[in-house]
């Protein structure tokens, strides 16, 4: 299984030599930033008024949960773009052939390109998730609630990657991949809009269907395992997928 | 051939077939290569060299047939096979942003070199490849040589007694050509070794073993050697100043036939044991004919190549019938 570690740091090694990592970065980290900054003034704004009601919403409701809900939506739109060359572009630069030459199950190539990509939007998590500790430090968090959240953000950015490294053995092109990763996870995100209307099983079915609809849940601070089980179903799923993918090359016809 | 451990061959290809969209990209090929085998393959394009390789290097799954690397099955047991070979294919499959080194470490670990052997190995690569002095440069800036060295060390940074080279020559110049056809002969000395190539000479400069596909089946399987007797036809051409009548030559012993050619050049068919050269030029001398010009007649490896290539009747046994 050492194989997964020396895919996974080749992976990373390359991403960081290339110039996209670096702007991925800023970019994302300019834009939470903003975003972020704007959800302070808006609740320093309201601060006095929600002093005076019971049951009120804190820092952590107005501020965190709106930063988490803004990073969903930049991540649907970055990891795309990060997973699609995982495969498809070794495939089409004819490095894959080194891989399927080596000592190394389809498992471990798929296991070290996930983790690889995964390492990066740890980085990425981790610059996030320290914007709100900067709260801490004046004022309270409910630290909690923002486990639970940062906890639900790894989850999705962890199935939105198997789903983008899946998609990215299908194709020789990135670009396909890419849009078609883009195109699967938004219909899965906006899935859940056609449930809301009414109450029957299908709605639930399509609601529970919806990778957001368990992220909110953990947003909003509530722990639940199926919302965890759902996530790890999802990437599991995903992996699967890609390790019969790449087989399907190498088993008899 | 005589090799104490004959028993069992480093690779063992049997009856691999490959189907692509109902058509036969390659048919019923089995081969052996031992231990010390500089095993040449040749074939025009798209006769299925390339595939062949794939399927021995566990790049892709035969239709039938089955393939033993060291005894290993590579399907049922890939990465025991897969430890034992270094594959080179057609197109280096080389990371551009990563330096030499970084790459050959990679390529070392990939493959389970231990970690105190590590920067050994990669020595050793970068020596036996010439690539000493390139290990801090970047591969996307070397030339097209010094990137094809680098793929072929990748393919013996694990010693693996396997070695697979796809067209390793192609696209480099002269000197760099004799560079890597000696590294091919020096890795000939401790793994066994099969390259593709278009290029004729290539193979009577390091094999010892030639194989040519065509359409996807084998058409020869030979030793160099054994390509030589090939090579050697039972025909002289000669030019006589005062040639005498045809019946004279077939006097001589051993002549079949005497087929008059242009400028007064005479062929001469002989029975393959018994060469009349000698007594052909005594009695020239005796008799006044004049002979100034006595050269037996040898088909070229391409001949040989072209024949099995592009004649209708496949098998081994349409070379006896080459006529130069």
């Amino acid at each position: 299984m050492s194989g997964i570690w020396v895919i996974a740091g080749r992976e990373i090694r390359s991403l960081f030599l290339s110039p996209l990592a670096w702007i991925v970065l800023t970019v994302v980290e300019f834009l939470l930033a903003y975003l972020f900054l704007g959800q302070v003034k808006l609740f320093l704004s309201v601060q006095p008024r929600l002093a005076g009601m019971d049951n009120a919403p804190g820092v952590t409701e107005v501020v965190v949960a709106e930063l988490f809900r803004n990073t969903a939506v930049i991540a649907l739109m970055v990891i795309p773009i990060l997973t699609m060359r995982l495969i498809s572009e070794e495939r089409r630069n004819q490095t894959l052939t080194l891989l399927f030459s080596a000592p190394v199950s389809m498992a471990e190539i798929v296991l070290g390109k996930y983790l690889g990509v995964m390492s990066f939007f740890a980085v990425m998590w981790a610059m996030v998730a320290s914007m709100p500790l900067m709260l801490y430090m004046g004022g309270q968090l409910d630290l909690g609630m923002y486990a639970a959240g940062l906890l639900g953000g790894i989850l999705l950015v962890g199935a939105f990657c198997a789903a983008g490294l899946y998609l990215s053995t299908l194709t020789l092109y990135p670009a396909v991949a890419a849009i078609s990763t883009f195109g699967l996870l938004l219909l899965l995100w906006v899935i859940e809009w056609a449930g809301k209307v009414g109450d029957s099983v299908l709605n639930n079915i399509l609601t529970y269907i919806s990778i957001m609809h368990h992220y909110e849940s953990l947003i909003e601070g509530v722990f639940s395992s199926a919302d965890i089980v759902y996530y790890l179903l999802f990437i599991i799923t995903f992996l699967i997928l890609s390790i019969r993918r790449l087989d399907a090359r190498r088993m008899p016809h | 051939m005589t090799d104490t451990i004959a028993s069992l061959p480093l690779v063992a290809a049997q009856h691999l077939s490959l189907a692509y969209d109902g058509t036969l990209a390659v048919h019923d090929v089995s081969f052996e290569v031992r231990r010390g085998d500089v095993l040449g393959f040749l074939g025009p394009n798209g006769a299925g060299k390339s595939t062949t390789m794939q399927m021995i290097t566990g790049n892709l799954a035969p239709s039938a047939g089955q393939v033993f690397i060291d005894g290993v099955d590579i399907l049922d047991d890939p990465k025991h096979a897969k430890a034992r070979i270094g594959y080179l294919p057609e197109q280096p499959p080389l990371y551009r942003e990563l330096t030499v080194d970084e790459y050959l470490r990679f390529c070392a670990r990939l493959n389970h070199v231990h970690k105190e052997r590590l920067n050994g190995a990669l020595d050793y690569a970068k020596q036996r490849c010439g690539l000493t002095d390139c290990g801090k440069r970047l591969i996307g800036h070397l030339s097209k040589g010094y990137q094809q060295r680098v793929g072929i060390a990748q393919a013996i940074i694990h010693g693996p007694p396997v070695v697979i080279l796809d067209e390793p020559t192609v696209g480099l110049d002269p000197i760099q050509i004799r560079d890597i056809r000696n590294l091919i002969r020096e890795l000939g000395n401790d793994h066994s070794v099969i390259l593709s190539t278009h290029i004729l000479p290539e193979i009577q400069a390091i094999c010892n073993r030639v194989q040519i596909i065509n359409k996807g089946s084998l058409v020869l399987a030979d030793t160099i050697e054994g390509l030589r007797q090939r090579m050697q036809t039972s025909t002289l051409t000669i030019a006589l100043r005062r040639a005498p009548n045809s019946t004279a030559l077939l006097e001589i012993p051993g002549v079949l036939n005497a087929e008059p050619l242009p400028a007064g050049r005479i062929r001469l068919h002989h029975t393959p044991d018994q060469n009349p050269a000698e007594a052909l030029v005594e009695r020239s001398v005796r008799e006044q004919w004049g002979l100034y010009e006595l050269v037996p007649e040898r088909i070229s490896l391409e001949d040989i190549f072209v024949n099995l290539t592009t004649s209708e009747t496949d098998v081994v046994t349409g070379v006896a019938q080459v006529t130069p």
